[in-house]
């Protein structure tokens, strides 16, 4: 008996803390959001926050703003599948380290390297600078959405690489060579076998990279120029610009519709909540 | 001449400089059962990926039904394997698991149909089809690898030490199940295993393989009885190798005592190595043995006794259903029948050969 | 065909390595240009690394975005460590709850997280400044921690700290001398994660932020509309080459220990 009290004591010792962070800085902050989406400034339910999505500016922001992921999300998905699927059949000791090649970008801050882009891409940027003397033409996407697509793929594409990187490169050998075998060609064992294996790498690469490409502001403000107006610079000028916490938390829940739809979807597929962990 | 159904001409292959193959020749005749025996790193999977196309020789041909197949890739040939750990579809239930080749081969629904049913029954899971891989056994995924494999009717089935991963009692129930099911399907089977007890049960030929040489080939009676050298004698069962001269014919000096046998054509005078059975040294009187020695140590194994006997500065692996207590004073005598001979190795190569690694 | 599949391969690896290192290779190289152009190239000097060490504004982002990342990521490391001990004793329901609970910080989209702890700290009329921004990445961090750790719990034999009490330890001696080495190798996988995520994290410290305290990625959100002094390229290259050098370290440590393991 006062040993089972003990034991329960030590438990609400080392969990109490943490329930309590949990419950006060994740659960009941999100409550916030839906509050401060359903009420006006006085304080009284309204649907008028949620219902402002309908209005043009938003709606058209809304609509880049899935337009622009979901290109991200594909063209992330076409580039990263075949690298990491080289990167994983590589026989090279330390693929590893090859893998870690691509991830360590990440560690430069974001937002320099994002600007960096800007000085590549300029119209006498670095890049047309060199197109013009070799006598190619020059481009000019800066302040376009190809621009801030070109700016999502940058920063997001890590997150499609890892994870497929680490289901194809933990994928037996031997289930491919039973595959050839069985009398598969290359062909027939990609889409039979190794394609669907690696779906739940690519669905979580998936999640990872169309949830933020979504949701960004700051990539849009640097590469488009402040310009283009995705919904995510929307909610941001409501907070920190307007100060209009309601009109920016009722958009914020328009967008936690798309987060939430893709988080079931994906949780679908995903066996065991593993995340890509990089270390 | 024997029906040739694979035949492997100088076959080499090495990695990054070590040589795994060195100008290996084997062939296989239909409706054998094979295995390839030896300690991990001795070339037996490679010579089965090499069979199996996941790996091209360096030099050398692979025949099979007399064309030649070294080149073709693995799913041109007419044969399967039957992986290590399964290699199991976890995407597929077991219907469609046993389906793929058939499938690529786009044979009828009706036809493919019949065939899951047919190899479900052959292996003893009727019924299974629409389970999920994953939530079979360890012995059920072993036998829906082999339904898998087998559905394709191939005329050879290769087997990459299918049981290694089971526990000893299934393992035992699949050598048997492998058996009977060699002998429904008449199909020639190619074995690689490192467990010496499975091959002298299963097999009708062994081949003997260390460090990329073949060893021995012969029937698990040849190998176990007459093994060619010390390295065949100490990997199959136990026995006692002793250093020994052959003086002339049928007669051999062991331990200083000269022990008459049956062999001949050894030379005079020469240094050989000498296997005995531990279940071929009689032990006796001290006064009628060829050697004395004494008991050191005694272990009951319920079908015999195991002891230790020291004599002449060896220590003599003895089995006999005759006790003799630690301590005991015996005489050792062996059956000429029971002492073989074998050649000393001769080159470096060859020395490399006989070193046991596992 | 072989050679030509293998060329087109490592092209193609190569073509990548260039797309996500050429950004920070024309951040280094603009760093030590002698001119105050992004674009421009007007000869080679150290003249913004003098700079960097002069400019207060940020040497102080530098110093809040250090001191948040540390303390946040001790913290989250021994929050999170404790309850992932608590919760790998749970039963399956709670503990399920909990780990739900615990992915939403890391699955939900960081504007999100960012506004609804903005919107906590308003209505519990909290000023924004260093603390509530040192809260806010308390709060991402620990699932970091928590998930870390979690795999390694789980791979601990409940059989070893039984032993450890049938050879005479107390439960706690028991904890620190068996379970705890057992485990710290997530637990210091965690905290480096906690630790990167929380210096990378701009999104998060942006809503929480008060007016004067920055770290540095919102120094450069804040700089990007006056143009970005190239003290902070000086800056990001240093930090770059330290995260290479701590990372390479660490690489290289676990390859041996793994080389270790093998033998």
């Amino acid at each position: 008996m006062k040993n089972k009290k003990r034991h329960s004591l030590g438990q609400l010792l080392l969990a109490g803390p943490y329930t309590v962070w949990m419950v006060g800085f994740i659960v009941i902050p999100l409550f916030l959001i839906v509050y401060y989406g359903l009420t006006n400034k006085s304080g009284a339910f309204t649907w008028e926050n949620i219902t402002a999505i309908t209005s043009a500016v938003n709606m058209k922001a809304l609509w880049l703003s899935v337009e622009l992921s979901v290109i991200c999300t594909v063209v992330c998905l076409v580039l990263s599948y075949p690298l990491a699927m080289i990167l994983a059949n590589s026989k090279m000791k330390n693929s590893s380290l090859t893998a870690f090649l691509f991830i360590l970008p990440m560690w430069m801050n974001a937002l320099l390297r994002t600007l960096a882009w800007l000085t590549l891409l300029e119209n006498n940027g670095v890049i047309n600078t060199i197109l013009t003397k070799i006598g190619l033409p020059t481009i000019h996407i800066i302040n376009t959405p190809t621009a801030i697509v070109f700016g999502m793929v940058y920063n997001y594409i890590p997150f499609m690489i890892l994870p497929i990187y680490n289901v194809l490169v933990k994928l037996d050998k031997n289930v491919i060579n039973a595959a050839r075998d069985l009398g598969a060609n290359a062909v027939q064992t990609f889409l039979r076998v190794i394609l669907p294996l690696s779906i739940p790498g690519i669905i979580s690469g998936i999640t990872m990279v169309f949830v933020p490409s979504l949701t960004t502001f700051a990539i849009s403000d640097i590469l488009g120029g402040s310009k283009i107006l995705l919904l995510g610079n929307i909610i941001e000028q409501k907070f920190k610009t307007a100060n209009n916490w309601h009109a920016g938390s009722g958009l914020s829940l328009v967008l936690m519709v798309f987060i939430i739809v893709t988080m079931v979807i994906s949780s679908h597929y995903e066996k065991d909540g593993e995340s890509a962990n990089v270390w | 001449m024997p029906n040739k159904l694979l035949d492997l001409i100088d076959i080499s292959k090495s990695y990054d400089g070590q040589t795994v193959l060195d100008e290996m020749n084997l062939y296989i005749r239909d409706n054998e059962f094979l295995t390839l025996l030896g300690p991990s790193g001795c070339g037996k999977t490679t010579t089965l990926r090499i069979i199996g196309g996941f790996e091209t020789p360096d030099t050398g041909k692979v025949i099979f039904q007399g064309k030649d197949i070294t080149n073709l890739p693995p799913n041109q040939r007419d044969l399967n394997t039957v992986f290590q750990k399964y290699a199991l579809f976890t995407h597929m239930s077991v219907e469609e698991n046993i389906a793929f080749g058939l499938r690529i081969k786009k044979k009828s629904k009706q036809y493919i149909k019949d065939k899951i049913d047919y190899a479900l029954k052959l292996v003893n899971l009727d019924g299974y089809g629409k389970r999920d891989v994953e939530s079979l056994s360890g012995g059920q995924q072993q036998r829906i690898a082999i339904a898998r494999a087998i559905v394709n009717e191939p005329k050879l089935l290769l087997l990459d030490e299918p049981l290694g991963a089971l526990d000893l009692k299934l393992r035992q129930d699949m050598q048997y199940e492998l058996i009977r099911l060699k002998n429904e399907l008449g199909i020639t089977f190619i074995y690689v295993t490192h467990d010496q007890e499975e091959a002298l049960t299963m097999s009708d030929t062994i081949v003997v393989m260390n460090q990329g040489y073949i060893q021995q080939i012969g029937t698990p009676e040849d190998i176990y009885n007459e093994p060619q050298n010390a390295f065949v004698a100490d990997f199959i069962g136990e026995s006692n190798i002793l250093d020994a001269t052959m003086i002339e014919d049928k007669l051999v000096e062991i331990l200083g005592v000269r022990f008459p046998c049956v062999d001949t054509g050894f030379g005079t005078n020469q240094p050989v190595d000498v296997v005995i059975r531990p279940e071929d040294v009689e032990l006796g009187k001290p006064e009628d043995g060829r050697l004395r020695g004494r008991v050191t140590s005694l272990i009951f194994k319920g079908v015999h006794y195991e002891m230790d006997v020291m004599a002449n500065g060896y220590e003599w692996l003895v089995h006999s259903t005759r006790m003799f207590p630690v301590g005991e004073e015996v005489g050792i005598n062996v059956d000429p029948f029971n002492i073989q001979i074998m050649n000393k190795p001769e080159s470096e190569d060859e020395e490399a050969q006989s070193t046991d690694e596992e | 065909m072989v050679k030509l599949g293998k060329f087109f391969k490592g092209l193609y690896v190569v073509l990548m390595g260039i797309f996500l290192y050429a950004p920070i290779f024309t951040l280094i190289v603009f760093s030590f240009n002698a001119g105050k152009s992004r674009a421009k190239w007007d000869g080679f000097s150290l003249k913004w690394y003098a700079a960097l060490f002069q400019n207060q504004t940020i040497l102080q982002a530098l110093y809040n975005t250090i001191i948040i990342a540390l303390v946040s990521s001790l913290i989250a490391t021994l929050i999170g460590t404790m309850a992932s001990i608590a919760m790998n004793r749970m039963k399956k329901l709670p503990r399920q709850v909990m780990m739900g609970i615990t992915n939403i910080p890391m699955l939900n989209a960081d504007i999100v997280t960012g506004i609804s702890l903005m919107l906590l700290f308003i209505m519990m009329d909290f000023a924004l400044g260093f603390t509530s921004v040192l809260l806010a990445h308390i709060t991402f961090n620990i699932p970091y921690v928590i998930l870390s750790v979690m795999p390694k719990l789980k791979q601990t034999d409940r059989h070893v700290f039984e032993a450890a009490q049938d050879l005479g330890a107390t439960p706690i001696s028991a904890f620190f001398k068996v379970v705890l080495p057992d485990i710290f190798p997530g637990i210091l996988s965690g905290f480096l994660l906690a630790f990167t995520m929380s210096l990378d994290d701009f999104v998060i410290t942006h809503f929480t932020k008060g007016a004067g305290v920055d770290t540095i990625s919102t120094k450069v959100y804040t700089e990007l509309r006056k143009g970005i002094k190239p003290e902070m390229y000086a800056l990001s290259t240093l930090m770059f080459v330290t995260v290479l050098i701590l990372l390479v370290f660490i690489n290289r440590r676990r390859d041996r220990q793994n080389e270790a393991q093998k033998i």
